[in-house]
């Protein structure tokens, strides 16, 4: 499939390199400014813009942009109410930048020739890890050592605790992973398989206009991708803030 | 995938709203499952990486004993069997609308909807009035 393109060789999977912007090391490591770290600095300035800029008017009757910032207060507010409740409402700046924070990549990476961050799995881990972290510590100050208690269901019997205990643990250590690997695996499918039918446009030539209009509909198709992803995302660390706060 | 977006409009659609207006009412919890319906594409998408993931801890787990231990297959083996338990673990529970919870408790409290609310409450009711 890589060698779709007449005349030009591009693989559907170039749109994922890194490139050193402005290379740099400190201490051995290498912290270089790379297009991802292009992208993600435009989605930290569009959202804090769109959200400083739209609100700076406050006004009673909102404008465009002062409703598409308020919609997404409220969106994020009422999945933390609904999903975690009222405990639940300090964690909002945390829920809502990560969402912003997704969704602006997400969204970003549906303009041509630009790059998608969440499109790389340290990313999404690096942020599921994160998650992870905060709310088993959340939990471990909750409850303090009854945390455990998570790991073995209420009502088994002793002896199938051997059994059950490091299931449990598996299932909670599978958490991070899926989290990440459901973000990753949809940005890099999705934008793999449209530079692939993008490719057949072209090699096909007339009959070229069934992939277009596929490419078309898949465009589409990403787009919904990005904001149900990122707010399967989000809703997920309301799940799981939930589950430490309350602990069923 | 696609079909599943367009089931929700009919009588299901109107359940679905109408639990979670009563869900928004009563405070807390409960529309997830009015969101989990709408967003049915998204909660399709999930399974299949919840699976995964799990067993891909658990291999890793018992890659990394066997490497420690020196227990050659064995451990990978044994994580192996666990970590494709834990999927379909997350995946039962994902599918049976029981939230992510590893250790979940108490069956009989959110089996249905009507006992969900009343158990529910108290935690709530708790914050609210203090």
């Amino acid at each position: 499939m890589a060698q779709a393109g007449a005349g030009e060789s591009h693989s559907p999977l170039e749109q994922f390199a890194i490139k050193k912007i402005i290379p740099l090391e400190i201490g051995g490591i290498d912290v270089s400014f790379t297009n991802s770290s292009l992208f993600m600095v435009t989605a930290v300035v569009l959202v804090s813009s769109l959200l400083v800029f739209g609100m700076r008017r406050g006004a009673l009757v909102p404008g465009r942009w002062q409703i598409i910032a308020e919609i997404s207060y409220e969106f994020i507010a009422n999945m933390i109410r609904d999903n975690v409740g009222q405990e639940g409402r300090r964690y909002f700046p945390f829920v809502f930048t990560l969402f912003m924070f997704v969704l602006a990549g997400n969204l970003l990476g549906m303009i041509p020739y630009s790059f998608t961050y969440t499109s790389h799995i340290v990313v999404t881990f690096g942020m599921a890890f994160v998650v992870f972290l905060g709310v088993t510590l959340i939990g471990f100050m909750k409850h303090g050592f009854g945390f455990f208690g998570f790991f073995l269901p209420h009502g088994v019997p002793w002896y199938l605790a051997p059994l059950i205990i490091p299931i449990e643990v598996l299932s909670y250590l599978s958490r991070p992973i899926s989290l990440s690997l459901r973000l990753f695996a949809n940005m890099t499918a999705g934008h793999t398989m449209l530079k692939v039918f993008a490719g057949f446009v072209f090699v096909l030539g007339l009959g070229g206009v069934a992939p277009l209009f596929m490419v078309i509909a898949l465009t589409g198709l990403e787009f919904l991708i990005a904001f149900l992803q990122a707010y399967v995302f989000a809703i997920l660390t309301c799940v799981y803030l939930n589950d430490a706060l309350h602990m069923h | 995938m696609v079909n599943c977006k367009d089931s929700p409009p009919s009588p299901g659609d109107f359940d679905a709203r109408l639990r979670q207006a009563r869900a928004k009412r009563s405070g807390t919890r409960e529309a997830q499952d009015g969101e989990t319906i709408r967003s049915s594409l998204g909660f399709a998408l999930r399974l299949g990486v919840e699976i995964v993931a799990a067993l891909a801890v658990g291999v890793a787990i018992g890659l990394l004993l066997d490497r420690w231990l020196g227990t050659a297959p064995w451990m990978l083996v044994l994580f192996f069997l666990m970590g494709s338990a834990a999927g379909f673990l997350n995946l039962y529970r994902a599918v049976s609308g029981l939230g992510y919870a590893a250790g979940y408790r108490g069956n009989e409290t959110e089996r249905s909807p009507e006992s969900k609310s009343p158990d529910r409450m108290p935690p709530d009711r708790e914050l609210g009035s203090k």
